[in-house]
């Protein structure tokens, strides 16, 4: 019954896209597959695959933006505990080198990590629709315990950045639900109360990665080469740039993985300055026209769905390039829309795809 | 459905409460935007001079170092595969603006083949542009010098001293120690390619190829500064490489060497045996090639000739080589009748010369025209009577003299460590089903009880059936290197052993055994078994004079043995390819061999 309903909703929504937000990403995807083709060593083959997986990608956004909000309210709470169950699954038959990520489907691999990224905003924000806004005590403590059980399971995997994205992605939203400020900062304070118990659960590597980033120079060959190695290639780069291709750095195997992780080197080693500056532009004008679009939401609902996904966005951005800067240490936090990988791509096309569904809805439903 | 509470009051509220926050997060991003911002304009524009000069004079590479490969020695400390020091001609790509001038130079002074550039155009492009690249490989001392000389036309070129695999005693275990080639895809594919980042050679046959992994080692790794021109300007940390294992192998050079002359002229193989630990001490196939060849990349030509040679230099008899035992399998098939009660040592037979199943028009022929007469077990062994054995094959069926023979290893790879082993064929009802999808014929019985038919062994197989005969049923494996465990294979009664290696003792010792002739030549008393193996099919009517046959269709001459006779240690497969009777060709070859093994093992 779900079924016919789906495609009832289906059939009574005209296909729409936001065209700027369309534009922009596009706009991003061209520019990665441009640095991607010098960092991945003029590799036709790598910028053909993930033309691939951005083709996917669009699919999905195209797809999702077809669903009407309420589809996605009513999924949320299924969404989310079939994601949990996952994540248990994979901890205890996970596949993956040294850190159990992946579930093996036998076709395909899937790492449910990444579906967690969108289910659990959408599992707050489910939860705090036609909830009064601030929410009380009770549905603060629930979503804060909707948002710690992915989140440590994915820590255990042991994958630190990604449950660093879904704790952000999901406090978000009790932040876009108004959550008094007194609170918040009592959360703050909590936080940096419990950053030695962090310390004391983290492993061997986790922690090397964080005294390496205090001081890189304390192990320049070791664990410190990476910060070090970046920051050179990024300095190397000057206000214009060595010029497309002409990166020494990554051409000349000083950076690691120069077309996954630390991508953003290579673009800021070609391009310099001005490319960065540029890059952060076209950033700030994808996350403003999506915040544009969660905020004529129709409801609640979408619009702290819409900005927390906008937010897991930006966050990528910033853990990835503060990474490359130097300013965090090293996670493994790929460049959105730049970075070679499908999974990352897919997350982050589905959920523009759902920022452009909320919108969407909300001007049919006027010319209803 | 979707109407909802839109427009109401309460909505107002919490939307402007939402909204609120959304722009306040709008802001927030943005200004940790020009955070990020901020930071990359210090790093790239104040900060550009420091890391500039960092990235231009302080690059910090990593690099592999090759470990050497172990060597290969004989039982006695003799170097069978060794690393020579050679010179080669290597190429910084990034530093050689023009390839194709400094091709041609290079051809001017010591000569580059279209082949070599070719390779070197592949190998360029398949590496990053400030790794140095093979152009030509064990250069000669004159070419080295030459281009000492002509070293300032020649920028980017360097002459690198390198270990380059050599096997000094080339053919004569070219297919026991095999060789090393450039690594190549499937190569690749199949080792681990972290520590072969600077290996150039792999073990493609033989012992190189078995024990590649013992062989390698470990790479090591430096790492070193470089400047500008990815030239090194020192070293910043080292962790050695590992050196690959050196292997002791069980073969005895001068009785490897003495098999290889013995066989002479003829093509064929030598397989010589400790029979309680399964030592391989001489191990043949000849021709051989020269395995160094085929280290520096073999020229098409040379090749082609190896390939092409009706001799098969390139071919493993003793590993894959498919032989009919002919009259060796004889021991085996009278155990089997012994057995089976169908015959007693005094059980007798006439030999007319002509046998003829019960109620069949063909016959089946014995070597010696006239027939033997009446002869019981031993002498039908010592003068291998066909007729004996054809009616004991008759008597006790194709079933028990397969089951025999696969208790002797016939159509099982014997374990050997080489790569390349074949099985064989053990014929057997069911192996004529699977593969022909015919009937088994009782004809077929016959000939099988003399080793003719379908019956296919190699040589190694023969040895090693040969030493668990001489060890009453126990014996270890055949191993170059991890000597194996001596176990029982085959179990019967002690008279029943007694009586069959009586029989191989008269083939030698006794005045009418077929290897009579090498007797006096023995230090000690043996046992041993001649045999000949058909190359085709002799018509039924009319004699042919072996010698007036082509080379390629005379038979294939065999001899098993084994030494002492009253303590068997060592046994011998001989094969020598048309070589004609295994009487006349085979058991002096092999008697040659026994006689330097007993004198070289105590």
């Amino acid at each position: 019954m779900i079924g016919t309903g789906l495609l009832r909703e289906f059939q009574r929504q005209p296909f729409r896209l936001d065209p700027v937000l369309s534009g922009l990403l596009l706009l991003l995807m061209g520019l990665g597959l441009a640095v991607l083709y010098s960092a991945g060593d003029s590799d036709a083959g790598l910028v053909w695959r993930q033309s691939v997986r951005f083709g996917i990608g669009i699919g999905l956004l195209i797809v999702a933006s077809q669903l009407p909000p309420a589809v996605y309210r009513r999924w949320a709470p299924w969404l989310y505990l079939a994601g949990l169950g996952l994540l248990v699954a994979v901890l205890v038959l996970g596949v993956g080198r040294g850190a159990s990520r992946w579930l093996d489907l036998g076709v395909i691999r899937f790492q449910p990590a990444e579906a967690m990224k969108i289910a659990v905003p959408l599992a707050l924000a489910a939860w705090l629709h036609r909830k009064p806004l601030p929410p009380g005590f009770t549905d603060v403590l629930v979503c804060l315990v909707l948002v710690a059980a992915p989140t440590l399971l994915i820590a255990l995997q042991p994958d630190l950045g990604t449950s660093l994205l879904i704790a952000a992605g999901g406090s978000m939203v009790l932040f876009l639900s108004g959550l008094r400020w007194r609170w918040i900062l009592l959360a703050a304070g909590l936080a940096m109360a419990a950053l030695p118990l962090l310390w004391g659960v983290m492993h061997d590597y986790q922690r090397n990665r964080v005294l390496t980033f205090l001081n890189p120079e304390s192990d320049p060959l070791g664990q410190g080469w990476n910060i070090i190695q970046s920051k050179i290639a990024v300095g190397t780069g000057g206000l214009s740039g060595r010029g497309w291709l002409d990166s020494t750095q990554s051409r000349l195997e000083f950076l690691p993985e120069p077309h996954t992780d630390f991508i953003l080197s290579v673009l800021a080693e070609e391009f310099g300055f001005i490319g960065v500056t540029l890059l952060m532009l076209l950033y700030g004008a994808i996350i403003l026209r999506s915040l544009y679009l969660a905020s004529q939401a129709r409801d609640p609902f979408g619009r702290m769905l819409g900005g927390a996904l906008s937010f897991l966005f930006f966050f990528y951005v910033l853990v990835n390039a503060g990474m490359i800067s130097g300013m965090m240490p090293v996670v493994g936090v790929p460049l959105p829309l730049i970075s070679y990988g499908g999974t990352s791509a897919a997350t982050l096309l589905a959920a523009f795809g759902i920022i452009m569904g909320l919108y969407s809805r909300r001007k049919v439903l006027r010319n209803d | 459905m979707i109407s909802g509470n839109f427009g109401s009051l309460r909505d107002g509220q919490e939307r402007a409460t939402v909204n609120r926050r959304i722009w306040l997060l709008a802001t927030l991003m943005l200004l940790a935007l020009a955070g990020v911002l901020g930071r990359f304009a210090e790093i790239q524009l104040s900060e550009h001079a420091t890391y500039a000069a960092r990235a231009e004079n302080n690059r910090v590479r990593l690099q592999a170092i090759a470990p050497n490969r172990g060597l290969i020695l004989d039982r006695h400390g003799r170097v069978l595969a060794e690393n020579r020091p050679a010179y080669r001609l290597v190429m910084v790509p990034e530093r050689v603006p023009d390839r194709e001038q400094a091709f041609n130079e290079i051809d001017r002074l010591v000569g580059l083949s279209d082949a070599e550039r070719e390779q070197a155009r592949v190998r360029i492009s398949r590496s990053r542009r400030f790794q140095p690249i093979t152009i030509k490989g064990n250069l000669e001392e004159r070419e080295v010098a030459t281009l000492a000389l002509d070293r300032h036309r020649l920028n980017g070129l360097e002459i690198e001293p390198y270990l380059i695999r050599h096997y000094p005693y080339g053919e004569a275990l070219a297919h026991v120690v095999g060789y090393v080639a450039r690594l190549d895809e499937s190569d690749l594919k199949r080792l681990d390619a972290a520590n072969y980042r600077t290996t150039t050679h792999a073990g493609r046959t033989g012992l190189e190829r078995y024990y590649e992994d013992r062989l390698h080692g470990t790479s090591g790794v430096e790492r070193v500064e470089t400047n500008a021109q990815g030239r090194m300007i020192r070293m910043l940390e080292r962790t050695d490489p590992l050196p690959g294992e050196d292997l002791h192998i069980s073969l005895d050079l001068d009785l490897q060497l003495t098999a290889v002359e013995a066989l002479g002229e003829h093509p064929g193989a030598v397989v010589v045996m400790d029979i309680a630990s399964g030592e391989l001490l001489a191990l043949v196939s000849k021709p051989g090639f020269d395995p160094n060849l085929f280290v520096n990349g073999i020229s098409h030509a040379a090749y082609r000739e190896l390939l092409e040679s009706p001799y098969r230099p390139l071919f493993n008899r003793f590993l894959a080589g498919g032989y009919e035992p002919g009259s060796t399998i004889k021991p085996y098939v009278a155990l089997a009748g012994l057995d089976a009660g169908a015959i007693t040592p005094a059980t007798r037979v006439f030999s007319s010369g002509a046998y003829r199943l019960p109620g069949h028009s063909r016959e089946y022929g014995d070597w010696r025209k006239g027939g033997h007469g009446w002869v019981d077990l031993e002498a039908a062994l010592a003068e291998s009577v066909n007729a004996y054995f054809y009616d004991l094959a008759n008597t006790i069926g194709i079933d028990r003299i397969s089951r025999e023979l696969a208790l002797f290893g016939f159509g099982q790879p014997t374990g050997i460590d080489l790569p390349g082993e074949t099985n064989g064929v053990l014929p057997s009802r069911s192996w004529k089903r699977r593969t022909l999808n015919e009937a088994w014929f009782p004809g077929e019985t016959l000939i099988t009880g003399i080793g003719q038919g379908f019956t296919v062994a190699t040589p190694l197989q023969l040895a090693y059936a040969a030493a668990t005969l001489a060890g009453r049923g126990r014996a270890a494996p055949p191993r170059l290197l991890a000597t194996s465990e001596a176990a029982v294979r085959v179990e019967h009664a002690e008279a029943d052993w007694d009586a069959v290696l009586a029989g191989m003792h008269a083939v030698v010792h006794s005045s009418r055994g077929s290897a009579r002739a090498i007797a006096a030549g023995l230090p000690v008393e043996i046992g041993g078994k001649t045999g000949t193996s058909q190359v085709f099919s002799r018509p039924e009517e009319g004699e042919i004079d072996p010698a007036a046959l082509p080379w390629f269709l005379r038979n294939h001459a065999l001899f098993i043995a084994f030494a002492p006779f009253d303590q068997p240690r060592i046994a011998i497969a001989v094969v020598a390819e048309h070589g004609g009777g295994g009487s006349s060709v085979a058991a002096p070859v092999a008697a040659q061999v026994l006689r330097r093994a007993l004198e070289a093992t105590p």
